[in-house]
């Protein structure tokens, strides 16, 4: 105990010390997140000097090993970092969905040389990767889906598209789902396989949404030449490593509404509606929805934290993540009409400087979508009424 | 702090569980019920918590108890939320106990801890006055007279006051309805001149009762805490009770879950399963993600009324009114999903309805803790 209160004071005093007083600022805009790779470029010199010391010291994953670029730290020291950053509103230095996917799975399936190739990539930011899961007719029924891997010597020719590709125009590589037996039952025969959105025969195309924004694409593959060796875990066992890079997609995801938007919600809502004599906020209702969301609120982070807790403890149930998504995503856009409710007319503004390009409508739309990736709401209950309440029925 | 129970803590559970589904299953509660037993609850049953350590639990060392935490009182609550074991735990182990430890003097704490430790003295809070949960509002007036005091005033859902040996009364000793200064606990013996009790029955077959007093004269030794300044103390016991309760109703939640989701598994319906369709599937599925956010609530509350009593109450208000609309949730699936079987008598599922019902009101309901949290916040 004595050791991990030393990490802490450590911890603390070198966040105090190099975390620049810009990076502890809620972020404007999704724009303001550094995502890494190849084309990547920094919003601010801020935000370039938190990402590389945070990178030098290992800390864009701290609880990786450090021979693969993370910080080496245990569970309890991994979260300690995460608190005191939490302490004093330090920003992510680097998201990517290499960190929060692949990489997990990368640990558990991968072989050495895939680890030691594409681990410290990840953790330098130097390489974006995109998910290559969903197809236009295998949706929340993944396993049905059709894009082929043809053998051909050493290499797989794949042909086939993807659908809702998230961020695919921007990254690098891709982890993808590919049929590589088709005679085979369809959870069997598919694995799991890496390539470079570079390649010859890849290409994409992004898809407008409701939000204004094109955070999907869909994605086609034309031949594209891959090496055998590039498939992680064993060929057509792709769906055991695609269902554990789920749980933490799901976890992920339900853990968004977690980011917030930096100042409460009540505070927000009094800067349009004003207050009563009391000090309450004038619109009883609101006030009454913004109390009800915030006891919701905390009793996610303290199911969050629990969660992992449990995991620790081995006493976690492995579809849990289900549950977790499907209350984050819900509690999500929960908080979103309430800040559009909050915001009243001035929150509608879709194009001007003051509301900075209509950020606030279109965090509110984008956040529809948090109830259908990774699974939908739907999906996820059933997926705890089966493997977790064990109810009958296919 | 990891917001699981540690070794000790499981073992505690075990045991708790192993006696009260042993000794004092739903049918314990139906047969105090339909006897309209003179007590409520059973003293034998009483005897042996105290032998097993549950009276003292929360009672420190020196006075017989075993020192022991608000998560372990959330422990032993949570069982009895499972059976609705009716029992002097809440009043007497859990809310005298605290109050005493924390707020009374040498004197006090020797005369009374070591009682509630052995299970020999039973004790009850008496705060409320209106229908609803105000502790600010407190009216029951306390008007000095020569080196003490002279109550009068109604107090009305004092749980377990029909068999409390000792009352704990909040009253006003100055100030006026809503000022967090002017409040004053006392030490009260039911038998007092001037003082009378009716016992209540219950919805959910629990006891509370109604307390008139008129002109009870109580003398300085009696203050518990300090005078006019007792807010900070009834609020620090208040918030151990809101812990307490809102760990029963977890228990609660949990145990009509269960038998629902059992009975989703048996019952057929147009030739298969009820537990097969998606519509009931997905509503069992719901309650269970909002029973286990909730239980994650209330434990972290629980440690953190542990950690630092000062500080935990907005974690206790999220816990309170969370346990408050989950078991409200779970009892209405419960009887629903029961189908006409759920609004039977003889069925067990309806005392779980109505134990959720008190349980709600006590010490705030979800829209009380809502509005604490809200103003705690500044909004």
């Amino acid at each position: 105990m004595a050791d991990l209160e030393k990490f802490r004071a450590e911890t603390r005093a070198w966040l105090e010390q190099n975390c620049p007083a810009e990076m502890r600022k809620p972020m404007a805009s999704d724009g303001d997140t550094f995502w890494g790779g190849r084309n990547t470029k920094f919003s601010s010199d801020a935000q370039r000097v938190w990402f590389e010391r945070m990178r030098d010291k290992g800390w864009t994953v701290p609880h990786w090993p450090k021979e693969y670029g993370g910080g080496g730290l245990d569970g309890e020291e991994a979260k300690i970092v995460r608190q005191e950053m939490a302490a004093i509103g330090a920003r992510q230095p680097l998201t990517s969905f290499g960190i929060s996917m692949l990489g997990p799975a990368l640990l558990k399936y991968g072989t050495e040389e895939q680890k030691k190739e594409h681990l410290p990539k990840i953790t330098a930011g130097l390489i974006r990767w995109c998910q290559g899961y969903s197809e236009p007719n295998a949706g929340s029924d993944l396993a049905s889906l059709q894009t082929r891997a043809v053998g051909d010597g050493d290499d797989y020719i794949i042909n086939g598209q993807k659908i809702w590709t998230s961020y695919a125009n921007y990254a690098d590589w891709i982890f993808c789902l590919v049929r590589t037996d088709p005679a085979a039952k369809k959870h069997d025969g598919i694995s799991f396989i890496l390539f470079d959105m570079a390649s010859t025969g890849v290409s994409t195309k992004p898809i407008l949404l409701i939000s204004g924004y094109s955070p999907f694409c869909e994605t086609f593959f034309d031949n594209v030449r891959v090496p055998k060796s590039h498939v992680v875990g064993t060929v057509n066992r792709g769906w055991d490593v695609a269902k554990y890079l789920l749980q933490h997609e799901r976890a992920m995801i339900s853990g968004m509404g977690e980011r917030g938007v930096g100042r409460p919600l009540g505070q927000i809502a009094a800067d349009s509606v004003g207050a009563d004599a009391q000090g309450r906020l004038d619109d009883a209702q609101l006030r009454s929805q913004i109390a009800s969301f915030e006891v919701d609120e905390a009793a996610l982070a303290a199911a969050a934290e629990r969660a992992v807790d449990l995991a620790k403890a081995g006493q976690s149930h492995p579809a849990f993540s289900s549950a977790m998504k499907y209350y984050g995503t819900e509690l999500n856009k929960r908080r979103y009409e309430i800040l559009m409710s909050a915001g009243g007319i001035d929150a509608l503004e879709w194009e001007s400087d003051r509301s900075k390009g209509g950020a606030r409508p279109r965090a509110w739309l984008r956040t529809k979508a948090n109830s259908i990736e990774g699974g939908t709401s739907e999906v996820m209950l059933g997926i705890v009424a089966k493997r977790i309440l064990d109810l009958p029925g296919a | 702090m990891a917001l699981v129970l540690t070794e000790e803590q499981s073992m505690l559970r075990d045991s708790a569980r192993g006696l009260i589904s042993d000794k004092a299953p739903v049918a314990h509660l139906r047969s105090l019920r339909d006897s309209k037993d003179a007590t409520g609850f059973s003293r034998e049953l009483w005897t042996t918590f105290a032998e097993m350590g549950f009276s003292g639990l929360l009672v420190p060392d020196q006075f017989g108890g075993s020192g022991l935490g608000c998560v372990e009182a959330g422990i032993v609550m949570e069982e009895i939320g499972r059976t609705l074991m009716p029992s002097p735990f809440l009043a007497t182990a859990v809310l005298a106990a605290s109050a005493l430890s924390r707020g009374g003097s040498e004197a006090q704490k020797a005369q009374h801890l070591p009682k509630i430790a052995d299970g020999s003295l039973l004790a009850a809070l008496a705060i409320d006055e209106g229908a609803k949960h105000r502790p600010l509002q407190t009216k029951l007036q306390a008007t000095r007279s020569g080196n003490g005091f002279k109550l009068s005033g109604d107090k009305a859902f004092v749980v377990d006051g029909h068999t409390a040996d000792l009352l704990i009364v909040a009253a006003r000793s100055a100030g006026g309805a809503g000022d967090k200064n002017g409040l004053t606990l006392f030490l009260v013996d039911p038998k007092a001149k001037g003082l009378a009790v009716e016992r209540t029955a219950m919805v959910d077959s629990h006891n509370a009762a109604r307390i008139v007093f008129d002109k009870v004269e109580v003398n300085a030794d009696s203050v518990l805490g300090e005078v006019d300044q007792g807010f900070g103390l009834l609020e620090g016991v208040l918030n151990i009770g809101r812990g307490s309760v809102a760990s029963e109703m977890v228990g609660l939640s949990e145990e009509v879950f269960g038998r629902t989701v059992t009975y989703l598994k048996e019952r057929k319906q147009f030739g298969k399963p009820i537990g097969e369709f998606q519509a009931l599937q997905h509503r069992a599925a719901e309650l269970y993600i909002d029973i286990e956010i909730t239980r994650a609530a209330v434990l972290k509350a629980l440690q953190a009324l542990d950690v630092d009593l000062d500080k935990a109450g907005n974690a206790v208000s999220v816990a309170k009114a969370r346990a408050g609309t989950t078991a409200t949730l779970a009892v209405q699936e419960g009887v629903q999903m029961h189908g006409g079987m759920g609004m039977t008598d003889q069925f067990d599922i309806g005392f779980f309805m109505k134990r959720a019902r008190v349980c709600q009101e006590l010490f705030g309901d979800s829209n009380f803790h809502a509005d604490q949290l809200a103003q705690g916040k500044g909004y």
